[in-house]
């Protein structure tokens, strides 16, 4: 890939095994893992780059890719991700509060991890520490008035050391964000705060570098437009990937289209 | 004990980096901290489930973080943020609710804070004070800097009789020394009933405690104080906090466990969220049977 350090094959490797890591332990929300699969992998790779560089995921219920990401980072092994969701693990389903390098926050309940970004922004500029803070949420949570709680303040700290990138899948927990309760599009309610928006494809890694490295001299927030379930022909688009659990079959068409799209990029 | 909590952050603030945000309320009382503090004084605006959260993320890099509001917005409102980002974390962010019980009195309901320190102590690692008296500050105030878990402190208001000698702060302290019965009260209501029981007969004078930190097993009960209940003449325990998750029902427990007999218990509480008339905090007190004259009818009754 042009632009960005992350390869192809790493790519891919993460998307195969975020799959296995699902299939193995029998369990589902594998279509907004797959979503947010790219950008944490970006991130991961080329933007966090010293211990004072932190990530924070408000959606917590993407812990797979997050796990994934930091697998793919070497922060994890393969006997580590064996342990998801399995008895005496520490990588459950949402993020734990403790023993993974990476991990902040123990987040799942939606609308927390965009103000625990901030106060880690401004304790970092407090501590004229000069690492950034990235913090994913999903595009439901901004349904959660915390969420706007923590957008006011961060913009009223004028907290330029923070970057939102919002996955929008636009597929939420019963329904699609327009059925149930409509911010789209989003970027129009969010303009009028102090921050600089981008909206851009979440699965294009050069537009999402384009937009983390574009200057802002305000806090940043970039709608990544995602496919829920993306790189998976089955599970793309359909809300009910938001729960499922792949069985053989499903797991073995899953795992050839994500291995053909990888010769497809090589060739 | 709004001036004397902020007299003792200022003082603590000059030999301690700290942070302390506000939920848009100090108006009258912070100004002298804000002024110590710089932009170490947050207003965090009417946003308490944000305050919370960012409180948790300051303290997580290492920056002491003090939280404040008026008792029920400082835990009821943003509860699952001080569960999941605080305590899950074990972050001694310090919680400050200001007038808990019935403290704003005729603001009415939704301004009391008669569960606080019940919900907060369930969850896991905390700890709360709440002191007797306006001077307590000065000592509960660096305790809670040094805490190492997350912490609650309700501020009341000191309510001793006039020219009663405070006694040094302690989690446990003996008020009033007497024979036979014994009543302890928590936190300010304990300073309440002072004069009323200092005027008794000897013979019938009890012994008043006051407990000001919670839960039980962070401060053992003294000795002396196990003695007088286990005399059996009978334990009265009072509290501005209904009885649910209160200090009576731990306190009952604690008793429990060790086999000791009480004679009679008898537990003064909160009664109510809602009342037909609204009042002061005197005026709910005494319609919840926990006002100095309860407790008098009681140590008095044969």
């Amino acid at each position: 890939m042009k632009g960005t350090n992350l390869t192809s094959r790493e790519l891919t490797d993460a998307r195969r095994r975020l799959l296995q890591m699902h299939f193995e332990s029998g369990v589902g929300h594998i279509g907004g893992n797959l979503s947010s699969l790219d950008a944490m992998l970006l991130l991961h790779h080329e933007y966090l780059c010293s211990e004072r560089d932190q990530f924070i995921l408000s959606k917590g219920h993407s812990a797979g890719a997050l796990y994934v990401s930091l697998w793919s980072k070497g922060l994890l092994s393969d006997d580590d991700l064996k342990q998801f969701y399995k008895e005496e693990t520490n990588l459950p389903a949402h993020p734990p509060a403790s023993g993974v390098p990476g991990i902040l926050f123990a987040t799942g309940s939606l609308g927390h991890g965009l103000s625990l970004a901030a106060g880690t922004a401004l304790a970092k500029r407090l501590n004229s520490d000069d690492g950034h803070v990235y913090c994913m949420t999903s595009d439901g949570e901004w349904q959660e008035g915390s969420t706007w709680e923590a957008l006011i303040f961060l913009c009223h700290h004028k907290l330029t050391n923070l970057t939102i990138l919002v996955d929008h899948n636009t597929l939420q927990g019963f329904g699609s964000t327009d059925a149930v309760a409509s911010m789209n599009p989003l970027a129009d309610k969010l303009r009028g705060f102090a921050i600089t928006i981008h909206g851009v494809d979440g699965h294009d890694l050069e537009a999402i570098k384009a937009a983390l490295d574009a200057p802002s001299f305000q806090p940043k927030l970039i709608i990544l437009n995602t496919t829920k379930g993306h790189g998976v022909s089955f599970m793309e688009k359909q809300m009910g990937w938001h729960y499922l659990p792949l069985n053989e079959d499903q797991y073995q068409q899953a795992l050839s289209e994500i291995n053909g799209e990888m010769e497809v990029a090589a060739s | 004990m709004r001036k004397q909590f902020c007299d003792a952050m200022v003082a603590r603030s000059a030999s301690n980096r700290l942070v302390f945000m506000t939920g848009d309320l100090g108006f009258m009382a912070l100004e002298p901290l804000r002024a110590a503090l710089g932009e170490y004084f947050i207003n965090a605006g009417v946003a308490e489930q944000n305050m919370m959260s960012v409180a948790a993320a300051m303290a997580r890099q290492g920056i002491e973080a003090w939280a404040y509001s008026i008792a029920p917005f400082c835990y009821a409102r943003p509860f699952e943020q001080i569960r999941n980002d605080i305590t899950f974390h074990g972050l001694p962010v310090k919680l400050v609710g200001n007038g808990g019980g019935y403290g704003y009195g005729v603001q009415g309901p939704t301004h009391h804070a008669i569960e606080d320190y019940g919900v907060l102590l369930t969850l896991p690692g905390m700890s709360a004070y709440v002191p007797v008296f306006d001077e307590d500050l000065a000592a509960v105030i660096p305790l809670m800097g040094r805490e190492t878990g997350p912490s609650y402190l309700r501020l009341g208001r000191g309510e001793p009789p006039k020219g009663f000698a405070v006694p040094e702060y302690a989690p446990w302290r003996q008020l009033v020394r007497g024979g036979g019965k014994t009543v302890i009260a928590v936190g300010p209501l304990a300073g309440s009933y002072i004069a009323a029981l200092q005027g008794l007969q000897n013979h019938q004078r009890p012994n008043l405690w006051a407990a000001s930190e919670l839960p039980l097993s962070k401060h053992p009960m003294p000795e002396a104080l196990m003695a007088q209940i286990a005399s059996g003449a009978g334990l009265c325990v009072a509290e501005e906090h209904v009885a649910r998750g209160g200090f009576g029902a731990e306190l009952a427990l604690y008793l429990a466990e060790r086999g000791v007999r009480a004679g009679s218990f008898t537990h003064l509480c909160a009664r109510k969220h809602l009342y037909d008339a609204y009042g002061s905090q005197d005026f709910l007190r005494r319609r919840s049977g926990i006002a100095a004259e309860n407790v008098l009818a009681w140590v008095t009754a044969s």
